[in-house]
């Protein structure tokens, strides 16, 4: 209703945008319907499920519930920016486990284990279970995405395959 | 992005001209997929439908290209069960193709397919023979024009790596040079085609008989963001629409602010939908649609809407106080379903009698995709992009909205964010259809969170009554089953009582070795669309049996594996109605001759769950052990689960075992992420799960006051054991679903003492 002509700038996966878009339309909405990157999911719109985990300056944000506007002049890292060819240490530690199963909560589920990696290299049970508790899964691949994320820590410590910039985007 | 379905659909339209099927059979016969007529040796064939291009078309499921690509059909949806990662790869090892020179496409709805609904756990159990067929047929012509180039035998070679080989002479042609030549080729008659043995197919070969570990096919797809979902199909020019459905089934519009809603920035339309009328099958469920350009305006606008509603008769229904007309119900005979001898007169003269009642409550789908649905209206023809289980319901619905013939609709399925039953139905296709006609205009429906909980076809409310008497020894002599819910033939107009339909799933088909049985069907009135949600009535059948016999079994001091053995009785295979006391056995679609009642397999997976968890040692350490077991869709399973509690009372699954036979599997890997999926799913049900109604109204609407299962409530370890078997395959998504509540109950029996004879648990206990 605003019609406010000023527009937000925003970079998503390094590319700059230009958005002409209601300040407060949730990112997530942003995302896909805006910029057409689906990858990112709708699972609630409460912020409940993580489905649409991205992250902001590195930092995990439901996108659901993430106002464009408080990404202005940020960097948006969103699944299809994790790496190029599916490289990363957790998307290896994924297909090695064969965690997914209808696969739609999964870029959420490596998004959130992504910045817990980067806090936190060799993560604890406990940390893997409290980073990862705003992330459901009706499959039900929990047993196997806490086996993945340890894996994915020793496959990113090894530093095989991996250039390490991507951990630490 | 290569992998995603929709780049990869089948180019239908035109390829089928022809065809000539009988539809409507719930098996079609075999020339329907373009295999020679049975007996005939006259060919039917199709043109090209798997692949375009030049090559070898031998039926709608295959066609090998001059190249050597081959392309693979897959007709069942994969909404997580690996569908695709399974059924082709049968396909290709039954052909004798390199799996890398594989390429999957997804088929669109079309009963040229044969059954596609995926539902039912019947993709694998339902199509394994029909599918080696189709590619021994495409092998048999192979080997023909490859024996041919040779100058050899065809009895003499082998189709093995995309090549048909000669071993006497070590000469060999690669299927890419043959394509043309057998796109030439007659096909061959049936009797001319012979199945591998199995033991040559090549995932079954491994050295623990369970055969290969498969990769993922979808995996790269799923791991980049790239699978392309229902919610993730864009079309040129397409809105997205947002409804306001009635609150209460049955419910009317009276009034809404359309201008408060159009006055929201990117509302393009505001559109009243017609009112549904019973029975409710996929109709629209009515109500007033917001279209915009983007999701979060016709959210806002859908806010602004405002809608006055006129209820109606089912605003009385209070699920809480429901219990009492179930309870009511199953206090007083219903209709005999299942006798042998004579149960009233044998509990007269019991020396003991056990009873208990049990409720299980309506519980959801959510399915982490809620329902969406793309559709794009020309003129008398339709296109539909949706994550639908069953894409031939979808084009009949489609069809039906806009009353043009079948033919005039294409269904293009993508990945399913999950379905567990709830997008077998075509509600949500038929609202975008109706949309996309209205406004000429591609329309995507998107679900909400809400809407997805709020307007379920939700999986039914059930009371059942249990009643057992014992001979002054302990041995059961009569076990009286009543069972009171609505069931999902009420969506459909049908009666208010379970049919015996119904009741083959854990009532009539379970294995009593008692000699007096009556199990009694009781009416129960819906109130709210019902519908079938994954392992559907067996979820509380397979709850009250086995929670009955760890009853049983405390009150004879007995061990609950014991008990449950003798009440199965010994093993053998029931072939008869008669012996189970039952007029018919649906049998989920197959004959009792081909699929038993095998007690055998049964008794196996509790000899089997019990030793490898210690069911000896089962109390200890602060931890205690429960058992479950119960055949379902064709497949035996038997779940301990190990319960712990904490210092300030709360209870948590630890450690969960299962132990399967499912017959012949193809994906082990998947078979296994199944089985613990299952888990998880059984503990939301059991532990959280309940959909409550107050006035008519759902009363969980998010995820807020709907607890589901969480990574830090999973076990820590779910162990699963495949029985290797060479039976025929059974079901495998939905058996490991049931024995895991009662499971639960009975290991929280042991640990606390306090029996549970309702679910959640988490209105009894802290969980």
């Amino acid at each position: 209703m605003s019609d406010s002509t000023a527009k937000l700038s925003i970079r998503v996966n390094g590319v700059p945008h230009q958005l002409d878009v209601d300040p407060d339309m949730p990112l997530l909405w942003v995302l896909r319907d805006v910029l057409g990157l689906t990858g990112t999911k709708y699972g609630c719109g409460q912020a409940l499920c993580g489905a649409c985990t991205v992250h902001v300056d590195g930092q995990v944000v439901r996108s659901c519930c993430t106002p464009v506007r408080r990404a202005e002049g940020r960097e948006v890292l969103t699944i299809e920016g994790l790496s190029e060819d599916g490289s990363h240490p957790l998307q290896r530690a994924w297909l090695e486990l064969g965690v997914p199963q209808c696969g739609f909560c999964q870029a959420g589920q490596i998004m959130t284990a992504a910045a817990l990696l980067r806090k936190h290299p060799r993560p604890s049970l406990e940390q893997v279970e409290q980073s990862m508790a705003g992330n459901l899964c009706r499959c039900g691949t929990y047993t196997r995405i806490r086996a993945a994320v340890q894996r994915a820590a020793a496959l990113a410590a090894e530093g095989s395959g991996n250039n390490g910039s991507k951990v630490s985007s | 992005m290569s992998d995603s379905l929709l780049s990869r659909r089948v180019p239908r339209r035109g390829f089928l001209l022809g065809l000539q099927l009988a539809l409507g059979s719930a098996v079609l016969p075999l020339e329907a997929f373009g295999a020679p007529a049975a007996g005939t040796g006259k060919v039917k064939k199709l043109k090209r439908v798997a692949g375009s291009g030049p090559g070898f078309s031998p039926n709608v499921f295959l066609h090998l290209a001059a190249d050597g690509t081959l392309t693979v059909v897959c007709h069942r949806s994969e909404m997580g069960q690996g569908v695709r990662s399974s059924l082709p790869v049968l396909l290709a090892d039954e052909l004798g193709a390199d799996r890398s020179r594989m390429h999957i496409v997804q088929a669109d709805g079309d009963a040229v397919y044969g059954d596609q609904n995926t539902d039912g756990s019947s993709s694998v159990r339902g199509h394994y023979d029909q599918l080696r067929t189709l590619a021994a047929t495409a092998r048999t012509v192979l080997v023909r024009v490859g024996a041919r180039q040779l100058g050899v035998k065809p009895s003499e070679c082998s189709a093995q790596d995309h090549e048909v080989r000669h071993p006497p002479s070590g000469r060999k042609v690669s299927f890419a040079s043959l394509a043309l030549l057998a796109e030439k080729e007659p096909l061959p008659p049936p009797e001319q085609v012979q199945l591998r043995p199995h033991a040559e197919l090549r995932h079954r070969i491994s050295a623990d008989g369970l055969g290969e570990h498969l990769p993922l096919h979808d995996g790269p797809a799923y791991v980049m963001g790239k699978a392309v979902f229902g919610a993730d199909v864009r079309r040129p020019g397409m809105l997205t629409a947002v409804i306001a459905r009635p609150p209460v089934v049955g419910g009317q519009v009276l009034g809404f602010d359309e201008a408060a809603a159009r006055q929201v920035r990117g509302v393009r339309h505001v559109v009243a939908l017609p009112q549904p009328k019973a029975p409710y099958v996929f109709q629209p469920w009515g109500g007033v649609a917001v279209v915009a350009d983007d999701t979060w305006a016709a959210q806002r606008g859908r806010e602004a809407l405002n809608v006055r509603w006129e209820a109606g008769p089912n605003q009385s229904y209070d699920s809480n106080r429901y219990r009492e007309t179930l309870l009511s119900s199953v206090r007083a005979p219903g209709k005999a379903l299942r006798k042998v001898g004579d149960a009233e007169a044998a509990l007269a003269k019991a020396a003991r009698r056990i009873e208990a009642e049990y409720y299980v409550p309506h519980l959801p789908h959510a399915p982490m995709e809620p329902a969406v649905a793309v559709a794009e209206v020309h003129g008398n023809r339709c296109e539909v992009w949706a994550p639908t289980q069953n894409p031939q319901a979808a084009r009949k619905e489609a069809a039906r909205v806009l009353g043009v013939p079948e033919e005039n609709v294409d269904v293009h399925v993508t990945f399913l964010g999950g379905g567990f039953g709830r997008k077998s139905k075509a509600d949500f296709v038929a609202e975008a259809v109706w949309l996309a006609r209205e406004l000429k205009v591609p329309v995507r429906v998107q679900w909400t969170r809400e809407d997805d909980l709020q307007h379920d076809y939700y999986n039914t409310v059930s009371q059942q009554r249990m009643v057992a008497g014992l001979d002054g020894n302990g041995k059961l002599l009569a076990w009286h089953q009543r069972s009171a819910f609505p069931p999902i033939g009420t969506v459909f107009g049908g009666e208010p009582r379970p049919s015996e339909g119904d009741f083959q799933q854990g009532v009539l088909d379970v294995a009593l070795d008692v000699p007096n049985v009556l199990c009694e069907a009781c009416e129960a009135p819906a109130h709210v669309r019902i519908g079938w949600l994954r392992s559907v009535y067996n979820i509380f059948h397979a709850f009250s049996t086995n929670c009955f016999i760890d009853e049983i079994a405390t009150a004879r001091g007995a061990d609950c594996r014991d008990v449950m053995l003798e009440v199965l009785g010994p093993a053998r295979k029931i072939t008869s109605t008669a012996e189970l006391g039952v007029e018919q056995l649906r049998n989920y679609g197959a004959s009792l001759d081909e699929h038993p009642v095998d007690v055998g397999r049964l008794r196996k997976v509790i000899e089997r769950v019990t030793e490898l968890s210690s069911w000896s040692t089962r109390a200890r350490d602060g931890r205690a052990l429960g058992l479950a077991a119960h055949r379902s869709f064709l497949s035996y399973v038997a779940v301990v689960v190990s319960v712990v509690q904490a210092p300030n009372g709360k209870l948590r699954v630890d450690e969960a075992w299962v132990a399967l036979d499912a017959g012949r599997i193809i994906n082990r890997d998947r078979v296994r992420a199944q089985m613990e999926g299952s888990v998880i799913f059984g503990m939301s049900l059991a532990l959280y799960g309940s959909m409550t109604m107050t006035a008519g109204v759902t009363d969980q609407k998010n995820f807020r006051d709907l607890r589901l299962v969480r990574m830090a409530d999973a076990p820590r370890a779910i162990h699963v054991d495949i029985q290797q078997s060479s039976e025929l395959s059974g079901g495998v998504g939905e058996p490991g679903v049931p024995p895991v509540a009662p499971a639960i109950a009975n290991a929280v029996f042991a640990r606390t003492g306090q029996r549970v004879r309702e679910l959640p648990l988490s209105t009894l206990f802290t969980v």
